[in-house]
């Protein structure tokens, strides 16, 4: 069997797959960095989804060949949409947690059922009248490889927003681990009654936390629609699936954002295997736990280990009120 | 040369909804002094406190700092103020280090050996003894509070603020502290520091403030005054500072503890061959530093914790291995203070009513709770105890310290208890709560019941408790009557300079004469560590 399966085809779609897990995941880790567990992750990648796909429209301006505009302006358009639309859904989940204390998994859940609706009402309607095909081009192939090295074809024949991604995440493990804000930040999430008695903005960092996880989560649906599904017929009921194993890949990398551009290959590569697998339809359905398999499999080795700096942030998912007690 | 002014409140107040922590308060601090904010539990010291450093805006009043009037909304701006706040319950992040938690929220460059000398600096000036790298959950109370003293002087503040900053010292840490803040006072730098222990207000402070029930009753220079004249500005009447010991005839053997050993969450070996037993009516005490072994062998005394090896017999009857409910049903309870007081035994956002429940729950004939009976207990309980609370279904978070505890303590022997065991009953209490507690326990022991208690302060255990035994590392040290020993006997033996059980070899320490087994039946449980349940029913 093992001789039918090509290694670099799996690895190339586990890289261009894991690359969705990949953004939801960085930007979660930010936000739980906070002490914020946001749940709506799900939904802000439609939300991403959807505000790229605008992007692409206005470019195009109606047209079909998407040749009304260059290419740089098309990706860097929609970029800067899909970020919007995804942080202003984080702005709901950040007024609903940090201004006003409500239960941060009805927020985050809410959400996610809100924005997985919001896209599926656009959802016909781009899949029916707009044509993303000719746009997608330009979110493809970025170095432009056309050989069949299993070098090249693993590592240079991806999209922009796939390259985006890893340099994200290193970013992101650089800024927690390297810098004044990021141990403040590291800070709010342990123990925001301390952060908040050496003088850190609490609330503006769980803001500006949420937004930004909630901008870089939104790029995952962006990337989806415009690279993954090459621009055509795609439906929010995938992105809400993926949203959480983004969210369960946050667990599985210990909030290691470094750990999570292999974490979201692993995961990636474990959900394109099943199309190379020759497996019934049932056999299919459960290989599909495997993800979810692997969170629960870190999740109890992570206990077992107890090691302090494993530990998901001391006080994600509580509300902070400085003056309760 | 004339004192300058570092601090001064004008009329502060504050209010949380209906309770006026805080009216209309005046005081001053002189620049290189130590002032002592001395006050019952709940008289609002610590609000004020919170006020100058920036957690809490006053409802009305002004401060001033060097004679200029300061707006302090946020603790950054009570850095910028140069005032910082010790708290008591310590404000670090216990995954980061010590100069991490140091350098958070500075506008320091995030250079650890920059910082690292920086920190030896303020150490080496000041008398401090931290390892910059360590990380904070591995640290020692005394060493946790040493990096926020430190956390506040590398921020450049001149006015200090220290919560109770003894209430969980020994008194060797305790000595360390006051030498630094002695240091700190001759570098000019003026120190308010909140405690309850008159002792140590006489030995550390220039002037004491009292405060009473929220309003300011008066200053007093330490060097004129006495702790009788001190006692009676904070209670506001003359109250008699004796602790009775209750002498009652001797029953015998309640609850007998023989070759135990029990094991830490990290798996050393908590207690240690520990053996020794409390009669009807008699009150033992335990001394020791913090973290040698009293919480562990409280817990395994309430069922909370698996023994390693020994015989916990209580009424002739093991309870090795029984559920807690079932050892609470025999009429054993237990009570443990925390550090951070809530902790343990109560649920912090539940009410009075509902606390009470907590341990009654199951006892109703139908699947309802009785809500009204717990109130009405609830109701009893506030008045015997004197507690402070807007009514009894106030959440008990909101309560103040030592409020919280007169719950806890008061439901405790609420469920008639035979055998009580108490670690650290008064942790924080003022004077009036600690004398309610120890008179309750006197109660109880006219009752006939036998305590175990857990203390910290060895002057009330001396006076108190009838026998005190004395833990080192989990060792028994001696088992010594408290009116035949001193304090410094005592203190010797819990740094385990002396050890009794070796002194007196021929002595059998911790086993009664008139045990409620025999010798052979001791055999039959001694060979079987953790005897299960259905064996030791049939004994």
């Amino acid at each position: 069997m093992l001789g039918g399966i090509n290694i670099v085809n799996i690895l190339t779609d586990a890289i261009a797959m894991g690359t969705v897990f990949l953004f939801g995941c960085v930007g979660e880790t930010l936000t739980e960095k906070a002490g914020n567990l946001n749940l709506g992750i799900p939904g802000i990648m439609c939300c991403g989804a959807l505000g790229g796909g605008l992007g692409v429209w206005i470019c195009s301006a109606g047209a079909t060949d998407a040749a009304a505009s260059p290419g740089w302006v098309f990706v860097t358009v929609s970029v800067l949409l899909a970020m919007v639309f995804a942080a202003a859904a984080g702005l709901i989940y950040a007024f609903l947690t940090v201004t006003l204390n409500t239960n941060q998994n009805i927020a985050g859940l809410a959400l996610t059922t809100f924005g997985v609706g919001v896209l599926r009402f656009f959802s016909k309607k781009i899949n029916n009248d707009i044509v993303f095909h000719g746009a997608s081009r330009y979110f493809k192939n970025l170095f432009g490889y056309s050989g069949s090295g299993a070098f090249g074809r693993i590592f240079l024949s991806h999209g922009i927003l796939v390259y985006l991604g890893i340099i994200i995440a290193v970013c992101a493990s650089f800024f927690l681990r390297k810098t004044r804000t990021g141990l403040a930040l590291r800070a709010v999430g342990e123990n925001p009654a301390t952060a908040d008695a050496v003088g850190i903005n609490v609330s503006a960092f769980k803001y500006a936390f949420v937004l930004i996880g909630s901008a870089v989560a939104g790029l995952g649906g962006l990337y989806y629609v415009m690279d993954k599904s090459n621009g055509t017929t795609f439906s929010e009921a995938a992105i809400d699936t993926f949203g959480w194993m983004a969210v369960a890949l946050v667990i599985a990398t210990m909030w290691k954002p470094v750990l999570s551009i292999f974490g979201s290959i692993l995961f990636g590569g474990l959900y394109v295997l099943s199309a190379y697998l020759p497996l019934s339809f049932n056999q299919l359905k459960l290989f599909g736990m495997v993800p979810y398999l692997i969170t629960v499999l870190v999740l109890i080795v992570i206990r077992l280990l107890n090691r302090r700096d494993n530990q998901p942030p001391a006080s994600l998912g509580l509300s902070y009120f400085r003056e309760d007690r | 040369m004339e004192k300058k002014i570092a601090l001064e409140l004008r009329g502060i107040s504050k209010h949380f909804g209906m309770i006026r922590a805080n009216r209309d308060i005046s005081l001053s601090l002189y620049e290189g002094e130590i002032l002592a904010l001395l006050g019952e539990n709940g008289s609002g010291k610590t609000t004020l406190m919170n006020m100058i450093s920036g957690i809490y805006y006053p409802d009305a009043g002004d401060i001033f700092v060097h004679g200029e009037r300061a707006v302090i909304s946020s603790p950054r701006e009570a850095f910028g103020y140069g005032i910082g706040m010790i708290h008591q319950h310590f404000k670090l992040v216990d995954t980061f280090t010590a100069a991490e938690n140091i350098i958070l929220g500075t506008a320091e460059k995030y250079d650890m050996r920059r910082v690292n000398a920086r920190v030896g600096e303020i150490a080496a000036r000041y008398g401090f003894e931290i390892d910059p790298k360590k990380r904070v959950h591995e640290m020692s109370v005394s060493e946790k509070q040493t990096v926020e003293i430190i956390k506040i002087i590398f921020r450049g503040a001149d006015i200090l603020i220290l919560d109770e900053p003894t209430a969980v010292l020994t008194p060797q840490e305790i000595e360390k502290l006051f030498a630094i803040l002695r240091n700190m006072k001759a570098d000019g730098k003026s120190i308010i520091i909140i405690t309850h222990k008159l002792n140590e207000v006489m030995e550390i402070s220039d002037r004491v403030s009292i405060l009473r029930k929220g309003a300011y009753i008066g200053t007093v220079n330490t060097a004129e005054t006495d702790e009788k004249q001190l006692t009676e500005m904070m209670v506001g009447q003359k109250i008699d500072l004796e602790i009775n010991r209750v002498q009652i005839e001797k029953k015998s053997p309640l609850l007998e503890i023989r070759d135990l050993s029990i094991r830490a969450d990290d798996g050393s070996l908590a207690i240690d061959g520990v053996s020794f037993y409390i009669r009807g009516g008699e009150l033992l005490g335990v001394a020791g530093i913090t973290g040698c072994g009293q919480k562990e062998l409280c817990e395994a005394i309430a069922g909370l914790r698996p023994i390693e090896s020994g015989a916990i017999i209580h009424k002739g009857e093991s309870i090795v291995g029984l559920p807690p409910r079932e050892i609470i049903e025999k009429g054993v309870s237990m009570s443990f203070i925390p550090e951070d007081r809530l902790g343990m035994g109560l649920a912090p956002s539940f009410s009075i009513t509902d606390n009470m429940m907590l341990k009654t729950y199951s006892e109703g004939s139908t699947p309802f709770v009785d809500r009204r009976s717990a109130r009405s207990r609830a109701e009893a309980l506030i008045k015997r105890l004197d507690i402070v609370t807007p009514s009894t279904e106030t959440p008990v978070r909101r309560l103040s310290g030592g409020n919280v505890q007169k719950v806890l303590v008061g439901r405790e022997i609420e469920s008639g208890p035979n055998v009580i065991v108490t670690a650290y009953p008064v942790r924080g209490l003022d004077i009036n709560s600690s004398y309610l507690i120890y008179d309750i326990l006197n109660e109880q022991k006219k009752r006939g019941v036998g305590i175990l208690f857990v203390g910290e302060d060895l002057d009330v255990m001396l006076a108190l408790c009838d026998k005190i035994m004395v833990l080192c590392h989990g060792r028994v040290m001696g088992i010594v009557h408290a009116s035949k020993v001193t304090k410094d006997e005592l203190g010797l033996m819990m740094t385990g300079a002396v050890d009794l059980t070796r002194e007196q070899k021929d002595k059998h320490f911790g086993i009664a004469s008139d045990s409620a087994l025999s010798p052979d039946e001791w055999a039959d449980v001694g060979r079987r560590p953790g005897a299960d349940r259905g064996e030791a029913d049939s004994d």
